[in-house]
This record gives C-alpha cells, sequence and structure tokens, in this order.
C-alpha cells in the first residue's frame, strides 16, 4: 500500500491510517491530504489513527504538522481514536501536540467538527443546503 | 586436617541417636516453643543430622556438590520457620545450637591428642557456621520474597478506576506516585477510557500524602495523555498544603482543571457532559 485514501464526506474529509506509517507514506499524504482539501474546499479533516499500533517521533510530528497545515488552509482537524499505548509514548517522547484536537471515536469527532463550525445538527445543515 | 575431617564424619555418624538428643536438650533450653511441636522438631533435626553424616563422609566443604542435600533441606526448614514467624536468630540458633553437643564429642573422642582436638573442633565450627549462615540467607530470601509479592499486590490494588456517570470516571489515587506505579496507573486509566468511551477523566489526589515535581510531572504526563486520547482530565483533591508546595515548585498547571474535591470535580463534570442536579421536592413518608 503506497497511499492512504482520503474520502470526502461531505464538508468533511476522513482520512483512516490502517497500516503502520512510514516515513515515506507519512510525507505522501500530507501532500494528498493539502491537495485535497485545496481542491475540494474541506471545512473540516478527521484523521482515525485507531489502527495505529506504532508511533514514533518523526510520525508525531507529522500528525501535528499535518493538522497545522490543514489550518492554514482553513480546515479544523481533529485526532480520533488514539490507544492508548500510542499516547503513552508520545508522551514519554515529550510530544504533548498541544495545538491538535482530539476526540475518543470518529462519532465524536464529528460531533466537534460540526460545533466548532457552528452547526448544530446534521439535518440542520442538510436542510440549509 | 583430613583426620580432624573423618573424625567429624566418624563423630556425626557414630552416635547418631545421642547427638539427636542433646542437640534437641539444647533446643529446648534455648527455649521451648509453641510454634513448632516436639515430633516436628525431631523429624526436622533426624533428617538434617542422616544428611549430615552423608555428606561429612566425603568432605568438609560446604558449597560443595556433596553438600548439597544438606543446603536444600536447611532451606526448606528455613523457608517454613520464616512463615511460620520465627526471627532470624531463632532460626540461626536452630542450627548454631548443634555446636555444642559436636564440640563435647570431639573432646572425649580426641582427648588425647590436643593437636587433632583444635583442627577438629576447627573443622566443625567452620560446617556449622557455613550452615547457619547459609540458613540466615534463606530466612532473609523467603522474607524478601513476601515482601516483593505484597508491593505487587499493593500496587494492583491502590489503583481502581471507578465509573461515576456515563462518561465520567475517576481514579483515585492512594499513596506515593513513583515512576512505576504512574505508569499502572496511566495505562489502566486509559483502557478504561477506550471501554468505556468516556470523555472525562477525573484524577482525585485526595489519598497521595506528597507532591514534589517529580509527581507532579508525572501527572502532567497523564494528562496530556488523556487528552491526546480525546477526553479531558480533571484533577481534584488538591489539599491546600499541596496547592502551596506546587506553587512554590514552581510546577505550572495552567491548562489542567484543578478542583479542591471531588464533587465539585463531578460537579463540572456533569456539566460538560450535559447534565444538570436538581433538587426534587422530597416525598414525606413515602
Amino acid at each position: 500500500m503506497d497511499r492512504i485514501p482520503i474520502l470526502r464526506m461531505g464538508d468533511f474529509l476522513l482520512v483512516t491510517i490502517q497500516v503502520d506509517m512510514h516515513d515515506r507514506l507519512a510525507r505522501t499524504l500530507q501532500d494528498d491530504l493539502t491537495e485535497k482539501i485545496e481542491r475540494t474546499g474541506a471545512k473540516g479533516v478527521l484523521i482515525d489513527i485507531s489502527a495505529l499500533e506504532l508511533v514514533d517521533s518523526y510520525i508525531g510530528r507529522m500528525i501535528a504538522n499535518t493538522s497545522a497545515m490543514a489550518r492554514i488552509l482553513d480546515a479544523q482537524t481533529v485526532v480520533v481514536g488514539m490507544r492508548p499505548a500510542v499516547a503513552i509514548t508520545l508522551v514519554e517522547l515529550g510530544l504533548s501536540l498541544s495545538g491538535v484536537d482530539t476526540a475518543l471515536t470518529v462519532e465524536r469527532g464529528m460531533q466537534r467538527l460540526r460545533t466548532r463550525l457552528g452547526r448544530t445538527d446534521s439535518a440542520d445543515d442538510h436542510h440549509q443546503e | 586436617m583430613a583426620d580432624a575431617r573423618a573424625k567429624t564424619a566418624e563423630i556425626l555418624r557414630s552416635d547418631k541417636t545421642a547427638l539427636l538428643d542433646d542437640w534437641m536438650a539444647g533446643l529446648r533450653k534455648v527455649g521451648g516453643d509453641q510454634r513448632i511441636s516436639d515430633a516436628e522438631l525431631k523429624a526436622q533435626v533426624n533428617g538434617l543430622l542422616s544428611l549430615l553424616a552423608d555428606a561429612a563422609g566425603q568432605n568438609t566443604d560446604v558449597a560443595s556438590e556433596a553438600w548439597r542435600p544438606v543446603r536444600e533441606n536447611l532451606e526448606e526448614i528455613s523457608r517454613a520457620r520464616a512463615l511460620q514467624g520465627f526471627s532470624s536468630a531463632e532460626t540461626a540458633m536452630f542450627v548454631l545450637s548443634l555446636k555444642q553437643p559436636l564440640f563435647s564429642r570431639a573432646r572425649t573422642a580426641l582427648a588425647n591428642d590436643a593437636q587433632a582436638m583444635a583442627d577438629g573442633t576447627w573443622a566443625i565450627n567452620d560446617i556449622v557456621d557455613a550452615l547457619g549462615i547459609h540458613t540466615v540467607k534463606a530466612f532473609q530470601k523467603t522474607r524478601e520474597d513476601v515482601i516483593m509479592r505484597q508491593q505487587e499486590e499493593m500496587l494492583e490494588l491502590s489503583t481502581p478506576v471507578v465509573k461515576l456517570w456515563d462518561g465520567v470516571i475517576a481514579l483515585p489515587m492512594i499513596g506515593t506516585l513513583d515512576s512505576a506505579r504512574t505508569q499502572i496507573v496511566m495505562e489502566s486509566l486509559l483502557q478504561k477510557l477506550v471501554d468505556t468511551g468516556s470523555e472525562i477523566a477525573i484524577i482525585d489526589i485526595t489519598g497521595v500524602p506528597t507532591v514534589d515535581t517529580l509527581v507532579a510531572q508525572h501527572l502532567l504526563k497523564a494528562v496530556t495523555a488523556i487528552r491526546l486520547m480525546g477526553a479531558e482530565c480533571i484533577i481534584s483533591g488538591i489539599r491546600p498544603q499541596i496547592a502551596q508546595t506546587i506553587v512554590h515548585l514552581g510546577v505550572d498547571l495552567q491548562g489542567v482543571t484543578t478542583k479542591a474535591t471531588l464533587a465539585d470535580a463531578l460537579a463540572i463534570a456533569l456539566k460538560r457532559v450535559g447534565l444538570t442536579v436538581s433538587r426534587v421536592k422530597p416525598t414525606l413518608g413515602a
């Protein structure tokens, strides 16, 4: 697998990382994601890392950087489903990812994005469109 | 010396029954004990004497292979005594009290030869001392094992993660926080977050006696890890002295929600989850 799929869900982009990341894959993902945000004008990005079991400082920094890049392109990022072991590792590595928004599950992350974008309900969204 | 060795073995083997009686008499004199019955003690002494006689017939080096059965027997006795609540002195005396009967026998057997008697006495002294040290070592080891086990049990017992409400879990911390404990506490707390899908975790430090920079650092790590998982953390149960210490140490707790009591923490947690607590009129004489 040399690319990570980026799915579009309305205004949001969903990135599910299913494999262990290596450095080149991370770079490709950043390229793809920024390009896709620009092309689709997405307002929110969900990065689901619930299947990610191994992290190193590079991947940790990559997550923080991706979030910062998306913010510059006017899209809010929420990282969801981090495993306990991964969280502990990142803390031990001294990476607190202070600028990154987090949520427990994809659903909660989606909710969070909606509230942050000032929308209360997906049904309302649909209605307005 | 070789002669002395042969003599020692000879003494041990020749009148075992008499030696056994003498040893028992010596043990009783030291102090009759309720923790172990006379018959049991006799069986122990008897078994040990047979093994001693066998081993002494081969050589006098207590560390050698020939003495292994004796050493194992002693380890077993000393382990049993440690668990029965004997002190280390009492356990050592059990072996050391063999000296006197052996010395008196050496004196009778070698009465005509001062040189041989000195050698024999030295050989006996050597053996019994080595056995005594070995016994105390085994005793100590047993006690240390007990301490280790208790420590592990305490570690597991002292980190319960409790669910306070749907979406709110709490961790009442008790005892000093060190790196090993924080690691376990953090792992179980984070796992519980995943299992229950809770959004808010309350760490209550009422039971933590002192907070130094290291403890504060551990707490901050836990808070960061919880945030990374996508949940919120509230620290409660901060006593006045601890609040003072934290400020004096210059620990930065900004960005962390802190509350004085667990009740306050629960109140704010419920508010964040979107629940309110209200008083209803009590129904009289229900």
